[in-house]
């Protein structure tokens, strides 16, 4: 009804602030701790420093970018991290035939994983939790059977994607950058990004609108999976090793994380790529900033939870009018 | 207001205001409600009705004015508040749980309790069954709520508002799901309600149930009471100009819908045939065609597979048999709902809300969705394009929003159901199939909706029709294909094209033909 432009009764503002809060809520802590800081920690604004933290969150933001995706159409990815993990056994195994095969090898698993998740999701109707927990179980178990053990990384070619910089840049936070404008760029501008954020909004209205659901559910995991392999090679080539026993794990929480400060909701329906990049870039502030203050890093999870919570109290309000 | 009578309202709003921003939806609006009658609250969308409805159930605190309980003045501040008092609301979209039994629905939150404090099932059950009996309603009360039909579904709505012990009973729009059959039961609960001495205020957009049902009337328009009084002296017209804002003589000169009637069908082929449309449970050997510039009414009972004709054609639904040809060619069902509007065929669901709009997005956005691939170039989607076919049409079908860019979901179900034309428009389609393009919109929007599927069709659109309302269907159009069970149980054309008949043909009475549907392919 006309009258349901409505909802607004004098708690609007709270309403208001709410929405303002989940929209630009993480810009404005990234802002306000980044200030903290720089008045109140010392050697914070050192190039080496800004450096290290970036060059630690990359691939996290990039894992991020495909999750956003999956999570704008109602679904999650929890296999990211297990991706990551047969990403470098795939390196270790194929690095006898460059490092070019080796990184294309590793992609090829990472979008061959998305597939066969977003087979299950799109086409048999599993639901995306179960399907990609199935995953995040198997994908990393076949990851150690292939590579049971971590294996050093000489390949100097490898090596170089992951200490090598531009002007001082590190690669590996270029890549990220890149992809992020690439996501930005796809969401906005793209048929398909118009098409996923409906699919998250009201799949059967999509349908019944002629929209290639299920193909698009399926591209969006082969995404996810594609650029979690990524971040598995940058993480590989940056350690000197490859270690699918250990590398990603718990990946997938923090992706889910940023995307969800980030402003995107569980929900779907909505995607914010810069958002998720905030959201990926506070949680490692706040570690740091935690870490040079002297505090355990269980403080910094206990503030996690806080800004999961909040992020998600932000979220949950926009549909109480 | 000639009240003297000395009873006091049971529900009563004096002079109550409410402001949105933007809009004041109540303008110090006036309304009694007395003991044991139905009253009408009829209105335009955006008349106010439902801020009225949403005040008296605790939903919406007034800005001005008082909410009276049997003189008393009273201030709610939830619904559960407004229903402890005694007034339960039916909404239009009704707020069951569609998981939970038939039983827990009718008892939630008043659950018969086990002395451990546990649901006491047996004794759930037998009330439950009690309470629908009352009604008249058959339906397995252990059964998921969702397992049954749209009509059930809101009689269960209807039963849990009376089984409250309600002293006044709001209902909105409860026949807008409802077979002829249902609908009658329903009128006699409420007139059994009135005798018990229970009130109801009765909102609802057809004319001849206000006229069959209630004995005052109140009319709002823009926020403010235009009319109170008893229906009986009103005629159908003057409450129609009533709620319009519009002279007599010109809605006499519209009509009451605003179906022109004749269109030239003539002996074209047609362009769209489905043949022999089958599903196991649900469609039996359907057949439909649609010439160009010929509206096709699809009549029938709720569950007699007009919805399902619909959405076989598009492809939505799975067949088991049957095919479905466009301007001579036969659809590929891979990928079929894409195949079909690429053909020229679209569908506007029935549904609205769960099939139609995509709620977190903008006008904008939901009318561009199914036409986004033409208005792209390599992927890449042209924002001037959208925005030239946006503005082109939320011109022409006069669409009410604040801006393209409003959330679709903040509009009145009219408005969104034009958003969902234009989303069909765009896409230049030869075929469109309406499933109950007028339900649950204003008379106002209603009026134009049909005056546009009138003009589509002038402009050699071929079009089916279906409709729940009797009067929308003869109207409208130019053939009816009457369904039952799952089967076409008659075929009426020209003359032929009347209540009475599809009736008969609906009851079975062979009044049509049978075989009609041969005569046409």
């Amino acid at each position: 009804m006309a009258e349901a432009v409505a909802g607004r009764r004098p708690g609007l503002d709270r309403a208001r602030v709410l929405a303002w809060a989940r929209e630009y809520g993480v810009y404005v802590s990234v802002l306000a701790l980044l200030l903290f800081n720089v008045v109140f920690t010392p050697n914070f604004v050192d190039p080496g420093n800004f450096r290290t933290q970036l060059v630690q969150v990359a691939p996290i933001v990039i894992v991020a970018l495909g999750m956003a995706l999956v999570i704008g159409t109602e679904g999650i990815d929890l296999s990211v991290g297990s991706v990551m993990a047969l990403a470098a056994s795939m390196v270790v195994l194929y690095l006898g035939y460059g490092p070019v095969p080796a990184v294309l090898v590793a992609l090829a698993a990472g979008a061959a994983t998305g597939a066969v998740g977003g087979a299950l999701v799109a086409y048999v109707g599993v639901q995306p939790i179960v399907a990609t927990l199935a995953l995040l179980v198997g994908v990393r178990g076949l990851a150690n059977v292939l590579v049971p053990q971590l294996k050093e990384i000489s390949n100097p070619g490898l090596l170089a994607l992951g200490s090598g910089s531009v002007a001082g840049v590190p690669y590996v936070v270029l890549i990220a950058a890149a992809l992020t404008a690439v996501m930005a760029f796809v969401v906005r501008r793209t048929t398909f990004g118009r098409r996923i954020v409906a699919i998250g909004g009201n799949r059967t209205a999509s349908e019944l609108s002629g929209l290639p659901v299920k193909r698009l559910l399926l591209a969006v995991y082969v995404i996810s999976g594609t650029l979690a392999a990524g971040a598995g090679v940058l993480a590989t080539a940056r350690l000197q090793a490859g270690d699918p026993t250990s590398l990603g794990l718990f990946m997938e929480l923090s992706a889910i994380t940023a995307v969800v400060i980030g402003g995107t909701p569980l929900s779907g329906g909505r995607i914010r790529v810069l958002g998720t990049v905030m959201g990926a870039l506070l949680m490692q502030l706040l570690q740091a900033t935690l870490i040079k203050h002297d505090l355990p890093q269980s403080w910094a999870q206990i503030v996690q939870a806080a800004i999961i919570l909040a992020a998600v109290y932000a979220a949950g309000n926009r549909g109480a009018r | 207001m000639g009240a003297a009578d000395a009873e006091i309202p049971v529900l009563e709003a004096d002079g109550v205001s409410k402001r949105f921003p933007g809009v004041l939806a109540l303008d110090e609006v006036s309304f009694a409600l007395r003991p044991g009658e139905v009253h009408a609250l009829v209105g335009e969308n955006g008349a106010g009705k439902s801020t009225l409805i949403k005040v008296f159930t605790g939903a919406h605190r007034p800005d001005g004015g008082r909410v009276l309980v049997e003189g008393r003045p009273v201030a709610f501040g939830s619904p559960l508040e407004a229903r402890r008092a005694g007034i339960s609301a039916v909404h239009q979209e009704v707020g069951l749980v569609p998981d939970m039994s038939v039983a827990r629905n009718l008892l939630l939150g008043r659950e018969p309790r086990t002395r451990l404090g546990l649901i006491d099932l047996p004794r759930l059950h037998a009330e439950a069954e009690r309470t629908l009996a009352e009604l008249g309603v058959r339906a397995d009360v252990r059964a998921p709520l969702r397992t049954l039909g749209v009509g059930t579904r809101q009689m269960v709505a209807l039963a849990r508002a009376v089984s409250v012990r309600a002293r006044v009973v709001i209902m909105d729009e409860p026949t807008s799901s409802l077979e002829p059959r249902e609908v009658e039961t329903l009128f006699g609960v409420v007139r059994e309600l009135r005798d018990r001495g229970i009130s109801t205020v009765y909102v609802s957009h057809r004319l001849d149930e206000l006229y069959q049902l209630c004995d005052r009337v109140t009319v709002l328009r823009d926020g403010r009471v235009a009319h109170t009084g008893p229906l009986a002296e009103l005629d159908r017209l003057r409450l129609i100009s009533l709620m319009l804002g519009r002279d007599v003589a010109e809605v006499r000169a519209g009509g009451v819908t605003r179906f022109s009637g004749e269109h030239a069908a003539a002996a074209e082929q047609p362009v769209l045939e489905a043949r022999g449309l089958t599903r196991r449970h649900v469609l039996n050997g359907v057949s439909v065609s649609v010439r160009p510039g010929e509206v096709v009414g699809l009549g029938g009972l709720l569950g007699a597979g007009r919805s399902e004709t619909a959405k076989a054609i598009v492809g939505a639904l799975p067949l088991d048999e049957g095919e479905v040809t466009v301007a001579g060619t036969t659809l590929r069902r891979r990928r079929p709902v894409g195949a079909a509007i690429r053909a020229g065929v679209s569908l506007l669901p029935e549904d609205r809300k769960a099939e139609g709009i995509v709620p977190g997005l903008s006008v904008r956005e939901n009318i561009a969705l199914a036409a986004l691939p033409r208005l792209a170039r390599a992927g890449l989607v042209s924002e001037a394009r959208i925005d030239a076919l946006v503005e082109t049409f939320m011109r022409r079908l006069r669409i009410k929003a604040s801006s393209p860019h409003q959330r679709v979901d903040e509009l009145s179900g009219g408005n969104q159901q034009k958003v969902l034309l234009a989303r069909w428009l765009a896409m230049n389609p030869r075929i469109l199939l309406l499933d109950e393009p007028t339900r649950g919109i204003d008379v106002g929007a209603k009026a134009e909706v049909q005056a546009l599927v009138d003009e589509l069709a002038r402009d050699g659109l071929g079009v089916l029709l279906i409709s729940s309302d009797l009067e929308e269907l003869v109207e409208g159009s130019d053939r009816v294909v009457v369904l039952r069970d799952g089967t076409v149980a008659g075929q009426l054309g020209g003359g032929e094209v009347t209540e009475d008949r599809i009736m008969a043909v609906i009851a079975g009475d062979g009044a049509g033909d049978p075989s009609g549907e041969e005569r046409h392919g």
